[in-house]
């Protein structure tokens, strides 16, 4: 055995932009920084409108403008990808068994993206926006 | 074998980004909307209360909220690992208890419509 064995120097911060796959990883893992903020978003809105009518149109006012869209299109790119990426994953997460065999991923991956498309289109329903 | 928290945690975090999977797209595309200044009718005042005061409503909206804050609290322990920040015991306190005080706080919200 050597007595110093080599050992390749790996950036403890930058180790990821090392590989295309690296980034797809973190790329899918700070998805939760956009997740959490617009979690917060949500939580202020409800804290605005337990608060009565001004203290909620005030808050509304306060949400619009170019930053805001900026921010919000930053977390529904981001909503996206954590939606695309957990659901491509799901064949490995849930397997289901027929007999023998296991169904294919498609058909697993596809009853997602079903179930995502119905679901945001109730959401848009209820909201007035359809 | 010894005991973990970790199942507890792990399962908010899977249970948050699946509902975020499913929702998140489309809320972010209603705020989006009111960011425009097109807000949606339920972003009225009346509609938004009226939703919130339903106890459907509040359930829906402290699955949303507090899920949300949970699976982004696991992963960012988790991400920040991974940009090099070593101190996981101090991350995981941190981004927990942001987590339950915002679940703390949606109920209270919640109670007060």
């Amino acid at each position: 055995m050597s007595r110093k064995p080599f050992v390749r120097p790996v950036s403890k911060t930058g180790w990821w932009l090392k590989h295309p796959r690296y980034m797809r990883y973190m790329s899918r893992e700070v998805t939760c920084v956009f997740i959490g903020a617009f979690a917060l978003l949500m939580l202020c809105t409800l804290e605005r409108l337990s608060k009565g009518p001004e203290a909620y149109a005030s808050f509304i006012a306060a949400i619009q403008g170019p930053l805001s869209v900026l921010g919000l299109l930053l977390v529904l790119i981001f909503a996206v990808h954590n939606a695309t990426s957990w659901f491509n994953v799901t064949p490995k997460a849930l397997p289901v068994q027929i007999g023998e065999e296991f169904l294919a991923g498609k058909y697993i991956i596809g009853a997602h993206y079903a179930v995502w498309i119905v679901a945001s289109l109730v959401v848009l329903l209820l909201a007035g926006v359809i | 074998m010894a005991k973990s928290n970790k199942p507890i945690f792990w399962s908010l975090f899977a249970a948050g980004g699946t509902l975020a999977a499913f929702l998140a797209p489309v809320l972010a595309l209603l705020f989006l909307m009111v960011a425009m200044g097109h807000a949606p009718a339920l972003f009225s005042y009346a509609n938004l209360h009226a939703f919130a005061a339903h106890w459907l409503g509040k359930a829906f909206l402290l699955g949303v909220i507090t899920l949300f804050l949970w699976h982004a609290a696991h992963r960012l322990r988790v991400t920040l690992h991974d940009f090099g920040l070593r101190q996981d015991a101090v991350v995981a306190v941190v981004v927990y208890t942001v987590a339950a005080i915002g679940t703390g706080l949606s109920v209270l919200y919640l109670l007060r419509i």
